[in-house]
């Protein structure tokens, strides 16, 4: 096993979300209605990916894509390989069905672990900063706490690495205001959207990603603890899925026969509510 | 004439044809560089038809001014091809002329010869005058080729008459009173200038002659003037599809996509690049070059050229990776290369190849080298990783959710084809079910048909993008997906009839779906209109006012150049209005594009430079209340172009369907 330089080994932890934009919820029980709804790679994973392949085009070192979640989850992670990742997992298990983030980050974690000890030393792993569908942005920090890295949340940018003093320089967002953080490695990033914008696939990457095998490890692989995993392992339950009720909105004038009146209208209004200001 | 000039002649003419035959040869041999294309299978009537009608009778190359000019230029070569053929076998054997055929017929020939060489050199002075003085912008009028070919042929008709003219101030012809430019005009000079040395004038220009001929045809191979020998087999060879449609693709593991060096194109691609005469007909009608895009489809085909000629040797020994030429560049500034920016800068239109005098497909050529940036390189304008990522993912441009497909005929009630048995289907494609001025032509559409008791059906949500900017754009892997689903949805419902109001998709699903088995009918709006209408099915209401005011007809080039469809769309406006819509200066086959085809829609483009700025203005200029369109593009790119001159009390834009909607009874 030869050890990279500057950086080894990038471990990216990806999840397939349904589309939440095409989610509808029944009126009638008040759940989420799944049926038909597309999957897609979480679109924050889709900046994880992308600035990890960067990383790989400046540095030369190897990329690992990692996600838990059902048999067809494997779709994210040809979209992975078509767009330049070198390696895959898929952690599949009925075993681990139903998890919370805690049972999530602590199964990544141990994946994270098993993925250094085959493939090498492992510097960074990055995440999106949260999932469109659960929305908690727990994953990632949890993973940092378990395999103890360094952990910084909403990075915009990755400004340097060195492989010297084995840091990691990034810049993140917060509100209001940016902060330049330097961190050792390995450590952990969950990133923001602003960060990059995702490539897109070349054919001949997609072909060989649409027969390529993906490998999965399942819990017989793993050997974690019963206890730890799945629903058994996951302290949080949902009561209830539902729908905030809103009051109904209004229709500010007649955008159809007098779009300036109606842009005006909406204009003054946005003022008197203190959403907007006008600069003097 | 002696033997030893005979002799001397012999070798000469032997070098020179050997010399020619090696250059044709290496020309046909780059040109076998190509890969296969199937087109010469059958239709060997119609495809010798064609080339008479377009290379012989220049049907095309007439249309133009100056036409007529290359006309005569042309049938003269052609009529003193006999001459100097005459001249070469005199050359070798002197006793060989025409004078054989008796005194009768040898004079008529002389006739002709001396009137024909007259009416070449009277029209390359004209040549020569359009270059030097009016200085036409669209062809590169200052080019040493066009000057050296012009002075070659006139050359060659001067030493022709200087020639004749010195035998009869020699008294050596046998005829007489049969060459009339000669005999009043050069028989006199050259007994003036050379007086009892006649006999040796002769002799020389009877040398200049012979040399400008051989010279002649040496230097054809190697200048734009090859297009005599290469435009014939290449009219032979046009497309009959219309337009040009790119072949498929072989998606498999470890292949390539597209043309990224000059062999990957076909053998036809190539046959075009040295067929082009740079007649800049192609530029003049471009929207691109016309509102000063990197794109110029002439130096496009000129670029193509000289990258074959660059790489042909190094291609023909099997290298094709070391110190080529490249085909592709960031910029355009090296001549045989192709600048992105003008690859990513083409809509489509087409009208460089209806107005191309000798069918070179500048499209497909735009088509294959943008598969090359997208599928192998990933290598696009950025705002078109969103476009690609929506129809993906949607199945529709917007990006919007595909369950909100079918949301605009949720009160027309609307069949679909999911309950209905049903085998007309209303393909209303992404712009209708989606953009709201475009729905309400869609919803016109419905109103019509079921006005004509038409029994039809829509997809609703099942509905996919028909992938036609994805094609033009070279996403080839996306549009098979898009089609084969498509047409897998056709099939299942076994779908017999399909009508459009989209252009696009009517040109995909007619043309581009052939190809992925599909053969139902499909017709456009305007044709189901105009037919429903001439047969009386449709009825309008006599009470009911026409539209407010004069209607302006603009042609969509999907409609127009790609399908034939010129004359439907504007009788439904005819009948609609009761009078003949008004006509755009830049129409029919040379219709001005709105600028949104080819992908060109999901793009941005200068404020400064706008397409649909240009034919906005156009159509000011014609003072018209409507603007009529048969397309979603260009109703969207005439509307925006509208409120960006800042016109919009002035006309307003609609469909043809929506013109017959307003005067359908109820």
């Amino acid at each position: 096993m030869t050890t990279r330089k500057t950086l080894n080994h990038v471990v990216v932890a990806v999840k397939q979300v349904p589309d939440t934009t095409q989610v509808k919820v029944d009126p009638a029980t008040g759940t989420l209605i799944r049926e038909g709804v597309p999957f897609i790679m979480n679109p924050f994973d889709t900046h994880a990916v992308e600035e990890a392949l960067r990383l790989k085009d400046r540095f030369g070192c190897l990329v690992t894509a990692v996600t838990m979640g059902p048999p067809n989850a494997a779709a994210t992670l040809r979209k992975c390989l078509a767009l330049g990742v070198d390696d895959v997992v898929l952690v599949s298990d009925r075993v681990f069905g139903g998890a919370d983030t805690l049972a999530t980050s602590y199964v990544l974690s141990e994946v994270i672990r098993r993925v250094e000890k085959e493939q090498g030393r492992v510097d960074l792993v990055i995440c999106g900063k949260q999932t469109i569908d659960g929305d908690t942005a727990q994953v990632g920090p949890g993973i940092a706490v378990r395999l103890n890295y360094c952990l910084l949340t909403l990075v915009d940018r990755i400004l340097d690495i060195s492989g010297a003093e084995r840091t990691i320089t990034v810049r993140r967002k917060l509100e209001g205001r940016r902060e330049v953080v330097r961190a050792l490695m390995p450590a952990c990033l969950t990133l923001v959207r602003e960060v990059n914008e995702p490539r897109y696939p070349k054919v001949p990457n997609r072909l060989m990603a649409e027969t390529a095998e993906i490998p999965v490890w399942d819990n017989q692989f793993l050997q974690l603890s019963l206890s730890r995993v799945g629903l058994k392992g996951s302290p949080t339950h949902v009561k209830k899925i539902f729908a905030p009720e809103r009051a109904r909105g209004e229709i500010l004038g007649d955008a159809e026969n007098d779009p300036e009146g109606a842009v005006a209208l909406l204009i003054r209004r946005l003022i008197e509510k203190d959403l907007i200001s006008v600069g003097r | 004439m002696s033997q030893t000039e005979n002799v001397i002649f012999a070798v000469v003419l032997a070098i020179a044809v050997a010399a020619f035959l090696q250059s044709a040869w290496r020309l046909v041999s780059f040109i076998r560089l190509g890969k296969p294309d199937g087109r010469l299978s059958g239709e060997l009537v119609r495809r010798f038809w064609t080339m008479l009608v377009y290379a012989f009778w220049q049907r095309r190359v007439r249309k133009e001014p100056y036409g007529w000019n290359h006309f005569f230029l042309f049938w003269g070569f052609i009529i003193l091809f006999l001459a100097n053929g005459e001249f070469v076998i005199a050359g070798l054997f002197p006793s060989l002329t025409f004078e054989l055929l008796g005194e009768r017929i040898y004079g008529v020939l002389l006739f002709l010869f001396d009137v024909v060489s007259m009416i070449v050199l009277v029209n390359v002075a004209i040549a020569f005058f359009r270059r030097l003085v009016l200085k036409p912008a669209h062809i590169e009028y200052n080019s040493r080729d066009g000057y050296l070919i012009l002075s070659l042929i006139g050359a060659l008709m001067l030493a022709f008459f200087c020639l004749y003219g010195s035998e009869f101030a020699s008294g050596t012809m046998s005829v007489a009173g049969v060459m009339p430019f000669t005999e009043t005009i050069f028989a006199p000079l050259m007994g003036s200038l050379f007086g009892s040395a006649a006999p040796i004038a002769a002799r020389v220009f009877w040398w200049l002659h012979g040399l400008i001929v051989l010279s002649f045809l040496n230097y054809l191979p190697y200048s734009k003037h090859m297009h005599i020998l290469t435009a014939i087999p290449n009219c032979y060879a046009r497309s009959f599809e219309y337009p040009a449609t790119v072949p498929r693709e072989e998606f498999k593991p470890g292949a390539q996509f597209g043309v990224s060096v000059v062999d990957e194109f076909s053998w036809k691609d190539l046959l075009d690049f040295t067929a082009c005469t740079e007649c800049g007909r192609c530029n003049q009608n471009c929207p691109a070059t016309s509102t000063g895009k990197p794109l110029n489809p002439r130096l496009l085909v000129h670029d193509g050229k000289v990258n074959l000629l660059t790489n042909g040797p190094k291609l023909l020994q099997g290298n094709r990776s070391a110190n080529l030429l490249p085909l592709i560049g960031t910029t355009d500034e090296h001549e045989g290369t192709v600048g992105e920016d003008a690859l990513w800068a083409c809509t489509t239109c087409g009208a460089c190849m209806t107005n191309c005098p000798v069918f070179i497909e500048h499209v497909p050529k735009i088509i294959k080298m943008r598969r090359h940036l997208v599928e192998n390189e990933a290598r696009f304008p950025h705002e078109l990783s969103v476009f690609f990522e929506s129809v993906e993912q949607r199945s529709n441009p917007w990006g919007i959710t595909p369950g909100d497909r079918a949301k605009w005929a949720r009160d027309l009630s609307v069949p679909l084809m999911s309950d209905a048995k049903c085998d007309t289907l209303f393909f209303v494609g992404c712009a209708g079910a989606f953009d709201a001025r475009n729905k309400k032509v869609a919803t016109a559409v419905v109103r019509a048909l079921k006005a004509a008791g038409v029994e039809f059906a829509i997809l609703g949500t099942e509905e996919k993008c028909c992938g036609d900017s994805v094609r033009r754009l070279g996403n080839e892997y996306l549009f098979e997906r898009m089609a084969k689903a498509n047409v897998e949805l056709f099939k299942k419902y076994d779908v017999r009839r399909i009508i459009t109001y989209c252009p696009h998709c009517y040109t995909t699903l007619k043309h581009d779906y052939r190809q992925f088995g599909m053969e139902t009918q499909v017709v456009h709006h305007s044709e189901f209109l105009h037919e429903l209408l001439e047969t009386g099915r449709l009825k309008l209401d006599g009470n009911k006012p026409a539209v407010d005011g004069k209607v302006l007809y603009h042609d969509s080039c999907y409609l127009g150049r790609y399908n034939g469809l010129y004359e439907e769309p504007r009788e439904v406006v005819q009948r609609v209005t009761g009078r003949a819509p008004l006509e755009m200066d830049r129409r029919l086959e040379k219709s001005f594009c709105c600028g949104a085809g080819g992908g060109r829609m999901w793009m941005e483009e200068e404020p400064e430079h706008r397409i649909n700025a240009n034919r906005v203005r156009e159509a000011l200029g014609k003072d018209a209340d409507v603007i009529a369109v048969a397309c979603p593009y260009c109703m969207t790119m005439f509307d925006d172009g509208i409120k960006d001159e800042r016109a919009e009390g002035r006309v307003k834009v609609m469909d043809i369907a929506e013109l017959v909607a307003a005067r359908l009874p109820g």
